[in-house]
C-alpha cells in the first residue's frame, strides 16, 4: 500500500502536476509563518537576562543548524532509497537537498560567528560543535561537485548517494558533540529530553520560525526538483503533452 | 528482483555499520584531543601540558576578581566546583566576562602554578530568559555549570 503510493508519487507526471499544485499554498503558509516567527522573535520576545537584544540572532542561528542536519538526513535517505530501488525521483531529492543544506550550513556558521566575536570574545574556535558542522558544509561541497564531475547523471546520483551514507555519521557527532566533549558552544537548549531551558515567550516565535524555515526547504526543493526533472526527461513523453497544453 | 533490492538495502546498512563502528573508535582515540580546554582538575592532577599553551576552562568564584589599580591586568579563580585555579589576564575582557560565569582561557602555567591566559572566551550557557525572570531566581541556589 505504502509502496504503491510511493511508486505512484514518484511517477514524473505525477509528481510534475501535484508539486505544481503545491507550490502556491506552500508559499503563503511560509510568508505566515516567516511573518508570525519575525515579530515575534524581534518584536515581542523579551530580550536576555545576559546577552540583552544580542540573543535574537537565535531565530536564524538555530532554525539554520537544525535544517543542516535534517536536510543532510533527507538527502542521504533519498538518495539510500535511490539506491535500492532506483526510483529516479528519490535521486533527483537527493542532489536537490544538496545546495539548499549547503546554504543552510552556511547560513549557521556565519549566523554563530557573528555572535561569537561579541559573545565568546571569538569569530571561530576550532571546538567539536564548530569543527563538525564545518565538516558537514564540506560533505555537501563533496556530494554538489562529485555530482557534477560525473557526465552520466544516473552514475551520478549513485556515486552521490553513496558519499551522502558514509557522511550520516556526521549527524549524530554534531548534534551530541556538546555532551561528549567539553566544547566552547553551549549544550541543547531545545533538542533534548528535558523541559527547554528558554523561556516560553522567546521559545514560541523559535520554533515558528523553524517551522518556517521547513516549509521553505520545501519549496525550494520542489522548485529544484521541477527543474531537474524536465532537464531529464528532456525526451519524455508527457513534457511534450505538457508543452501542447501551455500552447 | 526482491532478492537483488534487499540485497543492496542489506550491503548499504552494512557499510553504515562499518563506518559507524570505524568513527566510533577513531573518536575514541582522539577523545583527549577533541576536548577543547582542560578543568581545574586535570591541571591539579597535573594532565595539562607543563610547557606549552593549553585552554582552561572553569567558573569563576564570586568575590575572586582583583583588578590591579593600574592597567588592565584582572586576577581571578576559575573554578570546576572540585579544584581551583588561579588565572592572571591582561587585556580587555569579553562582555559576557562576570563573576559566577563560566569561561574558558589560553595560557600556560608559570612557576607558581599560576595560569597565564594570553586570551579569555566566555562560555554561554544554554539557558535563556527574560531579566525578571532570573532576578526572581537569584534566591535559589545557582545552577552547576559545565
Amino acid at each position: 500500500m505504502f509502496m504503491r503510493f510511493i511508486y505512484k508519487f514518484s511517477s514524473p507526471p505525477y509528481f510534475y502536476a501535484i508539486s505544481g499544485k503545491m507550490l502556491p499554498w506552500l508559499t503563503v503558509l511560509f510568508f505566515l509563518l516567516l511573518g508570525y516567527g519575525l515579530y515575534g522573535g524581534l518584536v515581542t520576545a523579551p530580550a536576555d537576562y545576559q546577552q540583552g537584544d544580542s540573543f535574537r540572532i537565535i531565530y536564524v542561528h538555530v532554525p539554520a543548524a537544525w535544517m543542516s542536519m535534517f536536510v543532510y538526513v533527507v538527502m542521504a535517505i533519498s538518495g539510500g532509497i535511490g539506491l535500492v530501488w532506483r526510483i529516479k525521483l528519490a535521486e533527483i531529492v537527493s542532489i536537490s537537498s544538496a545546495s539548499i543544506g549547503a546554504s543552510f550550513t552556511f547560513l549557521a556558521l556565519v549566523t554563530g560567528s557573528l555572535w561569537g566575536k561579541p559573545m565568546w570574545g571569538a569569530w571561530w574556535v576550532w571546538d567539536a560543535r564548530l569543527t563538525s558542522e564545518l565538516v558537514l558544509l564540506f560533505l555537501y561541497l563533496g556530494v554538489i561537485g562529485l555530482y557534477n564531475g560525473i557526465e552520466d547523471k544516473r552514475t551520478a546520483s549513485r556515486a552521490v548517494a553513496i558519499l551522502a551514507l558514509v557522511g550520516v555519521v556526521n549527524i549524530p557527532i554534531i548534534h551530541y558533540s556538546v555532551e561528549w566533549w567539553n566544547t566552547l558552544h553551549q549544550g541543547a537548549t531545545v533538542t533534548k529530553l528535558d523541559k527547554p531551558s528558554i523561556h516560553i515567550d522567546m521559545l514560541i516565535p523559535l520554533l515558528v520560525m523553524a517551522g518556517a524555515f521547513k516549509v521553505y526547504y520545501f519549496i525550494a526543493l520542489l522548485l529544484r526538483c521541477r527543474n531537474e526533472l524536465l532537464e531529464r526527461e528532456s525526451n519524455g513523453k508527457w513534457i511534450d503533452e505538457l508543452l501542447e497544453k501551455v500552447k | 528482483m526482491r532478492i537483488i533490492k534487499q540485497k543492496r538495502l542489506g550491503l548499504i546498512l552494512l557499510m553504515i555499520a562499518g563506518i559507524s563502528i570505524a568513527t566510533f573508535f577513531g573518536l575514541r582515540a582522539f577523545n583527549d584531543n577533541l576536548m577543547y580546554f582542560f578543568s581545574a582538575t586535570d591541571v591539579i592532577e597535573g594532565k595539562a601540558p607543563k610547557d606549552h599553551l593549553f585552554r582552561l576552562g572553569g567558573m569563576v568564584v564570586k568575590g575572586s576578581v582583583v583588578r590591579q589599580p593600574s592597567g588592565l591586568t584582572v586576577r581571578f579563580v576559575l573554578t570546576d566546583m572540585a579544584k581551583e585555579v588561579t588565572v592572571e589576564y591582561t587585556g580587555i575582557l569579553p562582555d559576557l566576562f562576570r563573576e559566577g560565569q563560566g569561561i574558558v582561557a589560553n595560557g600556560k602555567l608559570d612557576a607558581n602554578g599560576v595560569f597565564i591566559a594570553q586570551e579569555v572566551l566566555a562560555k554561554h550557557d544554554e539557558n535563556y530568559m527574560p531579566p525578571e525572570v532570573a532576578g526572581s531566581m537569584k534566591n535559589k541556589p545557582a545552577e552547576t555549570q559545565k
